[in-house]
This record gives structure tokens, C-alpha cells and sequence, in this order.
């Protein structure tokens, strides 16, 4: 199937990566902000705040497909935008699954750098801005991982898409869905094939990834 | 301390090991008084799982032959057919009647029997954009909405995942004389890959037509209250199921035995009479030789 190069197989591969790449990217302009909040000031009901984030990690995917399934029905309340059974369905699902991972890990990452350093900066006369640049910079290490694993949460993920989604050949079909139905075809040689690329991209993504972790890592060693 | 533990952990140890000594030589003695009850494996389509009829047929089968325990895989018909080539089941419940007499041919079944028919329906948005429901007959029908697709006034969602009612759909068009539409040259046709309940749901939330069992569209309506029946009863819309035992199965005589019973007046008048009182009518017609 990969050496015929069938143009079907390619669109399930760029749907996917357009999907969870761009679901990814609202993940963390949403997430981002929200961990660094948790995971450096002191307010009340942090803790519950982090109990809930760290908990979220683990939502089931099925039930946010669920959820988000019954909320864009027809006859649901948001059945207006009529967009069950789209990518834009698919992204939204995958932002929410995504979210409490990036908020999670950036909130340790960042917890993690010492907090005389962004006391220390601010009695130099830094901004709040800048401050937490700064401490965003000093946790790079964490946010690379809160990437790698938003991105590797949805990207394999089949539960929600599939409910969301309706695996539609051609334009909400994505990776995870075209094994089951391959599978379920008994056509096993297209299915292993698609998890093969699969497996290929998450691999990829993540030595990218630890490449960028590995060289932050050195410029940290040697920038001082 | 550290001993007592120690010695806690061993006779835990001791213990366990009695527990399975004594399991394995227990059940020595029972099979004279029962015979074992071995597991056959029966794989069937999604459809048929979907409208509920194992429910009563899997349970009346066990009564008869309380020494076979049954299991049902549901899949789509390509898949099944696939699980008898590989031998992973016993026996097929299936309905692709070509398929199935290839399947038979290459020697992978030891024999094929009608069982039963259940009807075809064509569901759709009640306000009917493509005026199937004044159709003659299928053929009439399925043209009419390949019309309307190509003017972008209805669209048709697709099983497209090799199922029995997939099928049964490509040569419906066929018969119709329609070049079996395709997703990437024909807008207005959807092919979701998967089984007919979210096929269902997708086409009631997109107010499209498709081709449906009516078992499981009548299972499924409470939830797909945009859809209607728009046109069934006609010759070209009936479903005929096979049955087949496969060849050097692991339990070929639990599925012989599944296939005699289903094919006799017992098993014959248990799918007469599924679906009458829940629905008012029988859903699947026996018409076994």
C-alpha cells in the first residue's frame, strides 16, 4: 500500500497531523498561561486547581468524545454551529484532552525553577512580562515534555475522533480510525501500514523534540 | 521483624501453592457427572449484533445444547469472512450471499445454508430533498438521489467498510445503472468506515439519506429521530443471511450443531418471533430449506 503510494493513506496522514498539530497549538496558547499561573503564584484554591489539572491528565478520552459529541448534536445545545462529524469538532475534542496535560506539566516545570530567581529579577526592576518570560525560559525543559506530551495524548488517540469525527473518508478520516477500520475490514497489511507511519510520527516528534531538550539543555551548560 | 514477615510471606507461599494443588485435582471427578461445556465462536455482522437478535437467539441455542457456550464476534462481513479463512471461528452468520459461496468454493467452509432474510430500508430527512418516497422501485430511488447529489440538494452516507449492507448498497447502485460513486469524484457522497448505528447517526445529523436494515434502524430510531423511512418493501431492498460451518474449525462440532439448530423448526421459530413483541413485527423472516 505505502510503495503504490495510494493518495488515500497520504490524506488520512495530513488530516491527522493538521488535526492534533493545530489542536496542539490552541492547547497551549490555552494551557501555557493557565501552568504558569498555577505553578508559580500562591492564591487560594491552587491546590485544588492542581488536583484537578493532575487529574485531568487522565480523562478518559471516550467520555470527552462523549460530551463533546452530545454538545454539538443536533439537538444539543451548541447543534446550531452544525459541526459534529468535521475536523473543527475533531480539534475541539483534542484541545480539551490535551489542555489538562500542558497545564499539568508546564505547572511542575515551572514549579520547579527556584523562586528567587523571579524575586531577583523583579527587585532588578524586571516587569511581570518579563519576569515570567523569564521563568518560562528557565522551564523549557518542562514545556518541550508538555508539548510532547499533548501532541502524543491526541495524536494516538481513536475514542474521541471516532465519536466526534465519524471517521468520513476523505475528510475526517485520521490514523488511529483508518486502523480500526482496516481492522475491521480484515484488510490487516493497510492496518499495520498506517501504524507503522503512525509510529513513525510520534518517534519523530519526540527525537525532535529531545533534540530541541538535549541542545537547551547544553546552551544551558555552556551560556554560563 | 524482618524474620516474621519473612516468614509470613512463606507460608502465604505454602498456602497458595496447596490452593492450586487442590484446584487442579478437583475438577477431575465432575466431567462423568457433566460433560465440559466447550466455547464455539460464532462471527457475525455488526447489523445483525446491532438489532438485538442474539440476544434471544445466542441464550435459546445454549438452552438446547447446554454444552456448548457461545460467543459472538460482531464485525463487518469482510472481516468475518476473513476470521473463518484464519479459522479464529467456528461458525459464520453472515450475509453476502456471493462472498459467501466463493468462501464455500475455496474450501474454507464445509457448507452454506439460507437461514433468514430481513429487508433493506432507504432512510432520509423527512422533507425528502431527492422525492424518493414516490419512487417505482429501488432502482427509481437510487437514481433519483444521485440526482439530487449532483445538484447538491441531498447527499449519502456510505458504510464503505466492506459490511454486508455495504454491499448490498455498491450493487444496488449497480443495479440502477450508477458508476458506484466515489468520495474524491462525488461531493455529495460520505463514506464513514464504520458500523450502521454511527452510520445512522452521522446521516441524521447531516440530513442525509442511506441504506439501512430496518432492524437496526428500528432499534436505533429513538436516537436518530431526523430520519425517516422514504422508500422500502420492494424486491431490490431484501437481505438474505447464510450460514456456514468453517472447515477444521477448533470447535466444528459446536458450530455443525449451531448451524443444524438455527436450520430446524426450533431455532427456525425463535428468529419468527424476535422482534414482534417489541416492535410489533418480526424483523427477520426465517426461509431456511
Amino acid at each position: 500500500m505505502l510503495a503504490s503510494g495510494s493518495v488515500d493513506v497520504w490524506v488520512i496522514v495530513a488530516t491527522s497531523i493538521r488535526t492534533s498539530g493545530s489542536a496542539t497549538l490552541i492547547a497551549l496558547l490555552i494551557g501555557l498561561p493557565i501552568g504558569l499561573l498555577v505553578g508559580t503564584k500562591r492564591f487560594v484554591g491552587r491546590r485544588a486547581a492542581l488536583v484537578i489539572f493532575n487529574a485531568g491528565m487522565g480523562l478518559p478520552p471516550v467520555v470527552v468524545g462523549l460530551v463533546v459529541a452530545m454538545t454539538l448534536s443536533r439537538r444539543g445545545p451548541l447543534g446550531g454551529l452544525g459541526i459534529l462529524y468535521s475536523t473543527r469538532a475533531m480539534v475541539l475534542a483534542q484541545v480539551i484532552i490535551a489542555i489538562p496535560v500542558i497545564i499539568a506539566i508546564t505547572a511542575a516545570a515551572v514549579a520547579a525553577v527556584p523562586r528567587e530567581l523571579s524575586l531577583q529579577a523583579r527587585s532588578l526592576g524586571a516587569s511581570r512580562w518579563r519576569t515570567s518570560l523569564l521563568t518560562l525560559s528557565e522551564a523549557r525543559m518542562g514545556l518541550i515534555a508538555a508539548v510532547a506530551g499533548g501532541f502524543g495524548a491526541i495524536i494516538s488517540e481513536v475514542g474521541a475522533v471516532q465519536m466526534v469525527g465519524g471517521n468520513l473518508q476523505g475528510d475526517t478520516r485520521v490514523m488511529t480510525t483508518g486502523i480500526m477500520e482496516f481492522t475491521r475490514k480484515g484488510q490487516y497489511g493497510n492496518a499495520l501500514a498506517l501504524a507503522a507511519i503512525l509510529m513513525a510520527i510520534v518517534i519523530g516528534v519526540n527525537i525532535i523534540l529531545t533534540g530541541l531538550q538535549t541542545s537547551a539543555d547544553r546552551w544551558e551548560r555552556d551560556g554560563r | 521483624m524482618r524474620r516474621l514477615a519473612g516468614t509470613a510471606l512463606a507460608a502465604v507461599l505454602v498456602f497458595s501453592l496447596a490452593g492450586c494443588g487442590t484446584k487442579a485435582e478437583a475438577p477431575k471427578p465432575v466431567p462423568a457427572e457433566k460433560p465440559a461445556v466447550s466455547e464455539v465462536i460464532m462471527a457475525s455482522t455488526t447489523s445483525t449484533q446491532d438489532s438485538g437478535l442474539f440476544d434471544v437467539l445466542i441464550p435459546a441455542f445454549e438452552k438446547a445444547f447446554p454444552q456448548y457456550k457461545m460467543k459472538v464476534i460482531a464485525v463487518g462481513t469482510g472481516e468475518a469472512l476473513r476470521m473463518g479463512e484464519t479459522k479464529d471461528a467456528d461458525v459464520l452468520l453472515v450475509h453476502a450471499k456471493a462472498d459467501e459461496v466463493k468462501f464455500v468454493d475455496a474450501g474454507f467452509g464445509l457448507e452454506r445454508k439460507d437461514v433468514m432474510y430481513n429487508d433493506f430500508v432507504l432512510v432520509g430527512p423527512a422533507a425528502d430533498p431527492a422525492g424518493i418516497k414516490a419512487s417505482n422501485d429501488t432502482t427509481a430511488a437510487m437514481l433519483a438521489i444521485q440526482k439530487a447529489g449532483v445538484a447538491a440538494k441531498a447527499s449519502f452516507v456510505s458504510r464503505g467498510d466492506d459490511s454486508g449492507t455495504h454491499k448490498k448498497e455498491l450493487k444496488t447502485w449497480g443495479a440502477a445503472g450508477v458508476t458506484t460513486p466515489t468520495v474524491s469524484a462525488d461531493k455529495w457522497y460520505l463514506s464513514s468506515g464504520q458500523g450502521m448505528g454511527e452510520t445512522l447517526k452521522i446521516a441524521n445529523e447531516k440530513g442525509s439519506y442511506t441504506l439501512v436494515d430496518r432492524a437496526t434502524y428500528l432499534t436505533m430510531k429513538p436516537s436518530v429521530l431526523d430520519l425517516t423511512i422514504l422508500f422500502e418493501k420492494d424486491k431490490g431492498l431484501l437481505n438474505q443471511y447464510g450460514v456456514i460451518v468453517v472447515t477444521d474449525a477448533k470447535n466444528q462440532a459446536g458450530g455443525q450443531a449451531f448451524f443444524d439448530w438455527i436450520l430446524s423448526a426450533e431455532g427456525q421459530k425463535v428468529v419468527s418471533e424476535f422482534g414482534v413483541e417489541k416492535f410489533g413485527q418480526p424483523l427477520f423472516v426465517p426461509n431456511a430449506e
